[in-house]
């Protein structure tokens, strides 16, 4: 039996990510992990990146996961879970165990965008059975808030610093989850702990699909933002409602928008309450701000024409 | 006795496999060890194994998976050669870390740049301090007899600690020669069951792997891995004693070949092994006295035992088939030089750098070593201490 999808009887249930860690006051990321974990309803074994997660999460002989839980390297932690998974099926099939167990691959956006892809890459091609959750917080916050390719345009950060003549990052982020849409797997969907509802269904819906599956949630970080502490989740939620972050699936190559929010707010809104972006707001910078708002509304245009295109095409087939 | 046949050294490995049955293999192919995975992967496709096969997109994730895979808790293979050796050099040091007896065949080649397909040892050489245990062979049979020990030793329960067993790119894993099976049934007994540790996959009893170990602790960590490899030794001589009984063929920790009464020694790995004793018979028919000591446990390296086979000897010439670039000796010959070192009565060792990236080893470079030592023996200059032999004029 599933536990229905309310505050009241999932706070019934055991926590599997435990209070304890070492994760900053204020870090999106464990709320991430908690609601992955919360929503899955099978036996889980993780697999993590080294990251805030990982060297938060189990020092010495501390350990705040509750399942069985795997950290080998930075750049692999889709090729270790992808060892795991494939030991479970070797031995699944000698009848040495009989669980049904679910496999996921926890990654900061550096251990997923940058330095994990290539391992990322070949276990979704490779098809195994897992979800590979990326939780991303736009740079490499761990190391103390370098530039990663996840990293917004035009955000201040240690390795390019807002000076006299760099006006902050360059470039636009990578579309990491159409990028593992590419590949072909059956599932991937973004997701934001501000909607935490849409987010564990997709972990749910996630984990009945065979095959290999990607997430990516955003993961507020008000070290590297420089934003309030007690925002993280007022900034998932300013990130969905700007379309900043827009909450989409895609399920076998039909791309859905699960939620549109009901007024469009200007990106500003996600962007003003951030240190790493105050720079933007002088004068001189103005085009910098108009670049990100164009680039949002490009991307959500194009997120809802692709939607559209499904529902004419699916149209289209029932009146043939 | 076993079955004869006529296989290369690649082909040795890859039937030790199918008889070690592993329950997983993460591979990535790369010239000269890419016919282990291919001739493997066709027992796989025919049903001799039953293995579940992950074939990576680099030699870096394909050790990831087989971490993943081994922790997991089973029995895991893989082989690999030079940039792979490289390319996974950040994931040797985890698997031993974590303790997984995962066995890797390594078909020794040589390392970019420039970049060369051929063999030398500089890439296990690279790998030598990584915590795996390394097994050095001359032939394919070596490789053969090895690679089953491999996984005896590996997974000892005193040991539990990832092996590689090394030959020689193309000189041993594609040249075809005369071995001896052992009969597959009696092997995979002499293997035996694994045995899990601490079984990943037992989600009832949940554990986390691979903590943040800070320095109130690491330093203990890695005290306790030395601990556990200068307890490989020992049960490396069981082993061996044990695989004797099933093939009748004798393994130590090195092979002393008319070392006994000697005066003067040369030490080489692999391959080179074999020509090297070809030249030292033709010397002894002249009634020099010269003998050859070939290492077979290069990791943990048995200094004491090593220094006692060598320390009576005038003069020594360790043969490198890699460089250690520091205008400092081959690796090879420091471990012999600390072996030797505690002994007040020890042989003048001088160091020959030969075969880099697939050049011939032939006689008449032994030759001209072994003339060089009978002159230092006699009381002779030594010329240099490091020499590269072999070098085109």
């Amino acid at each position: 039996m599933l536990t229905p999808l309310s505050l009241k009887e999932l706070s019934k249930q055991e926590e599997l990510f435990t209070p304890g860690h070492r994760l900053c006051a204020g870090c999106g990321a464990p709320i991430v992990v908690k609601m992955v974990l919360m929503a899955s309803q099978y036996p889980v074994i993780a697999a993590n990146a080294t990251g805030c997660i990982e060297v938060s999460s189990c020092i010495s002989e501390y350990t705040a996961w509750k399942i069985p839980w795997i950290h080998s390297a930075f750049a692999n932690s889709a090729a270790t879970i992808s060892g795991v998974e494939t030991m479970y099926r070797s031995l699944k099939k000698q009848g040495k165990i009989q669980d049904e167990i679910k496999f996921i691959a926890f990654g900061g956006d550096g251990g997923t965008y940058d330095i994990g892809f290539q391992s990322l890459s070949g276990a979704m091609e490779r098809g195994h059975d897992m979800i590979y959750v990326c939780y991303d917080n736009g740079a490499y916050m761990n190391t103390g808030i370098q530039r990663s390719s996840a990293t917004p345009f035009g955000a201040d950060t240690t390795t390019c610093p807002v000076g006299s003549v760099c006006p902050g990052k360059l470039q636009n982020r990578k579309d990491m989850t159409k990028v593992i849409a590419a590949h072909g797997v059956p599932y991937v969907a973004q997701a934001s702990p501000s909607h935490w509802q849409d987010l564990m269904k997709k972990v749910r819906k996630a984990h009945d699909i065979k095959g290999a599956k990607y997430l990516n949630i955003i993961a507020p970080c008000n070290r590297g933002w420089r934003s309030q502490t007690n925002d993280a989740i007022k900034m998932a939620k300013l990130a969905v409602d700007t379309c900043y972050w827009p909450l989409f699936e895609i399920e076998n190559g039909v791309t859905k928008i699960t939620y549109a929010p009901k007024e469009k707010k200007p990106v500003v809104d996600f962007l003003k309450p951030q240190g790493r972006f105050k720079h933007l707001f002088a004068p001189e910078n103005e085009w910098m701000l108009t670049a990100i708002q164009e680039y949002v509304d490009t991307y959500w245009a194009r997120l809802q024409k692709e939607q559209d295109s499904f529902s004419v095409t699916s149209a289209d087939q029932v009146n043939k | 006795m076993g079955k004869l046949v006529a296989a290369t050294g690649n082909e040795a490995i890859a039937n030790a496999m199918r008889i070690a049955n592993p329950d997983v293999c993460g591979a990535y192919p790369i010239t000269p060890a890419t016919e282990i995975m291919q001739r493997f992967t066709t027992f796989v496709s025919n049903g001799k194994v039953k293995t579940e096969m992950i074939l990576a997109e680099s030699e870096h994730s394909a050790m990831s998976a087989c971490i993943g895979a081994s922790a997991g808790g089973g029995r895991v293979a893989t082989a690999t050669a030079s940039q792979g050796v490289a390319f996974m050099w950040e994931m040797l040091f985890i698997a031993s870390g974590f303790r997984l007896p995962i066995v890797m065949g390594v078909a020794n080649r040589a390392l970019s740049a420039p970049i060369n397909i051929h063999g030398d040892q500089s890439d296990s050489m690279g790998a030598r301090d990584s915590g795996w245990i390394q097994l050095y062979s001359e032939n394919a049979q070596e490789a053969f007899d090895n690679m089953i020990q491999a996984f005896r030793i590996a997974e000892h329960m005193d040991v539990r600690l990832p092996a590689m067993v090394c030959l020689d790119g193309f000189i041993t894993s594609h040249s075809i020669e005369t071995l001896e099976w052992v009969d597959d049934k009696v092997a995979a007994g002499f293997i035996g069951e694994f045995k899990t540790v601490r079984p990943f996959l037992d989600i009832k009893n949940p554990v986390s792997y691979g903590p943040l170990i800070l320095p109130d602790m690491y330093h203990e960590y890695r005290k306790a891995h030395d601990h556990v490899m200068s307890g490989v030794p020992k049960v490396v001589l069981e082993v061996a004693k044990e695989y004797e009984a099933i093939s009748g063929r004798q393994y130590g920790l090195f092979e002393s070949y008319r070392l006994a009464d000697a005066e003067i020694g040369i030490v080489v790995l692999n391959s080179a092994a074999g020509t090297t004793k070809e030249v030292v018979d033709q010397f002894r028919k002249q009634g020099v006295k010269v003998g050859v000591l070939k290492p077979r446990l290069y990791r943990p390296f048995p200094y004491f035992e090593m220094g006692e086979a060598l320390k009576h000897l005038k003069a020594v010439a360790v043969l490198d088939r890699a460089d250690c670039f520091g205008a400092s000796y081959g690796p090879l010959y420091m471990d012999i030089a600390s072996a030797l070192y505690p002994h007040s009565q020890r042989p003048v060792l001088v160091n020959k750098i030969f075969g880099l990236g697939g050049r011939d080893y032939m006689p008449e470079q032994a030759e001209y070593v072994v003339n060089e030592l009978s002159g230092i023996a006699k009381g002779g200059k030594v010329k240099s201490f490091k020499e590269y032999i072999g070098v085109r004029e």
